[in-house]
């Protein structure tokens, strides 16, 4: 339901943060921030968590990037990743369109799992990646998020999640679905055995990822400005005839409404969760 | 059975007379006795709670309910709940498990809303919380879906140790409408997108999705109410029997492994 809007923001985006070890040529070393338009040299942006120096606009950042700015360096073990996908409904393009993203990607799916640390303190972290597929979520994330949880129960670990996601795969239709039932019983079973969750929500978080393990964190932190909902903004319009209010569906809407427990800038991210896991032990 | 597309199934589905969760529930059940709010915000009449037996069997009852004419439907909102309906829900479902009462839903839906109120009021959250607390519910459930099942709003009340389906009805992440806008940006190809969805009782059957096809009478419920509720009554009590036979701990596991293989 929201994918139209999230395409026509990543366009501008993907201008920038994917690209860069592909050329040489100057024209690749600037990205225009899709907020105040101010032309930026992508090497700047990158050291500034790809934040825009600017106008604090939080660009989107991929599972890797997230990964060296959250995990402290050298010790992210990735689990190896279930990436079985079914193509329940027999599409055609569907497992050459996955094929064709990975290689371009260079991901396999759209969610990256393992185990690292953060300021020392060991976590399994979970990582959505909206380069891929728009971070939909269908058989392989919901099997490798439950898989995560569950190695977290085992080992007694705190479990992060960044959520990053349109919402359920459309091309794998009810099996996509299931995997909201699937997800949240394993943060149930989490909760059962007393291990903290920490969830963050980051642009965008949509549809059947909201309305699953996403909302379900002890913690829920969200980046500022995060698009985050159920139904798309598109589809609200549609229904309801009428224009949607200044700032609906932003984290600090989200906050404002009582479903965040607080917008964290992405530079003091990772100290923030050092914090919760500490006073969490 | 003669050979109904998936697209005649939606539209059946879909039928102004296709009977309601209401109509079965005054059928099924003995006595019914509804109880309204979610305690919180207000009464969403998009989802019917209730208290209903069957001889000696007690039951909760949870019900996406579409209205049956222009009033009704503005009334419970054309069966589209808001986040309340879910919390509604999910009050009388922990009651359930408190009195150690099986849980019957009723699934019947196009969708959860969409609206500005549905969002400030965190739709998301409540179908997640639902899922979340019906997958270690400590009592039987069993879910049928009667006519529409679209997306999370459908899954929200459809946790169950049982999933059934009556023979028309449809079962789908999306409308086909909302597919084909989005898969292929065009939302008049619908009844494309229906061949394509595998949204029908005979597809989510053999996809794992649910566990049981009912037979319509003559085809098509509408053509015998009283006859499709007899049905489901005797479906229900037998489906009962056999989950209350099963320990507990063992049938929330079981419950559990039914969704992890998904």
């Amino acid at each position: 339901m929201v994918i139209d809007k999230i395409k026509k923001r990543i366009e501008y985006q993907e201008d920038g943060s994917e690209k860069e070890h592909r050329s040489d040529i100057p024209v690749g070393m600037w990205v225009k921030c899709s907020k105040c338009k101010e032309i930026l040299y992508k090497e700047d942006l990158h050291k500034n968590y790809s934040v825009c120096p600017n106008c604090g606009n939080h660009f989107r950042l991929s599972s890797r990037r997230r990964i060296d700015q959250i995990v402290d360096s050298g010790t992210f073990e990735e689990f190896q990743l279930d990436c079985n996908t079914t193509n329940p409904l027999e599409m055609d393009d569907y497992v050459k369109k996955l094929e064709v993203l990975r290689e371009k990607t260079g991901l396999e799916e759209a969610v990256k799992c393992g185990i690292g640390k953060i300021n020392g303190e060991k976590v399994v972290i979970c990582v959505m990646d909206s380069n891929f597929m728009m971070g939909s979520m269908g058989r392989v994330v919901g099997e490798n998020i439950t898989n995560s949880i569950e190695k977290a129960i085992e080992l007694k670990l705190p479990v992060i999640i960044f959520s990053a996601s349109g919402g359920a795969r459309m091309q794998e239709g009810i099996i996509s679905l299931m995997q909201m039932a699937k997800t949240v019983a394993a943060v149930e079973k989490l909760q059962k055995a007393g291990n903290l969750y920490i969830s963050i929500l980051t642009d965008p978080t949509y549809g059947g990822v909201t309305a699953s393990f996403a909302t379900l964190g002890d913690i829920i932190l969200a980046e500022p400005n995060a698009m985050i909902g159920f139904a798309g903004p598109r589809v609200i319009k549609q229904t309801i005839g009428e224009d949607l209010p200044e700032g609906f569906q932003t984290a600090e809407f989200l906050l404002e409404h009582g479903f965040v427990d607080k917008v964290v800038n992405r530079k003091d991210m990772k100290e923030t969760l050092y914090k919760l896991l500490l006073l969490n032990k | 059975m003669a050979k109904v597309t998936a697209w005649e199934r939606v539209k059946i589905a879909r039928e102004p007379e296709r009977p309601t969760a209401l109509d079965y529930i005054e059928k099924i059940f003995d006595e019914f006795i509804e109880l309204h709010g979610d305690r919180y915000f207000k009464d969403d009449k998009s989802i019917v709670c209730g208290l209903g037996n069957i001889a000696k069997q007690n039951y909760t009852i949870v019900a996406e309910q579409k209205g049956r004419n222009t009033k009704e439907n503005i009334e419970r909102n054309f069966g589209m709940p808001n986040p309340e309906a879910y919390r509604k829900a999910l009050r009388f479902m922990k009651q359930a498990e408190k009195f150690h009462r099986p849980i019957i839903t009723f699934i019947d839906t196009k969708g959860a809303y969409p609206g500005i109120g549905a969002e400030e009021r965190g739709q998301g959250e409540a179908i997640a919380r639902n899922l979340m607390e019906m997958s270690d519910l400590k009592v039987p459930i069993i879910a049928i879906v009667i006519g529409e099942g679209s997306s999370g709003g459908a899954l929200a009340i459809g946790v169950g140790d049982r999933v059934l389906m009556l023979e028309n009805a449809v079962y789908s992440i999306l409308s086909p409408e909302g597919y084909a806008s989005i898969l292929w940006k065009d939302s008049t190809r619908a009844e494309e997108a229906a061949e394509k969805m595998k949204l029908t009782a005979k597809d989510l059957l053999d996809l794992g999705v649910i566990d049981e096809v009912i037979k319509e009478p003559n085809g098509n419920a509408k053509t015998d109410v009283e006859k499709m509720a007899e049905t489901l009554k005797k479906k229900i009590v037998a489906i009962t029997e056999e989950l209350q036979a099963i320990k507990v701990d063992d049938l929330v596991e079981q419950r559990y492994q039914k969704f992890r293989k998904m």
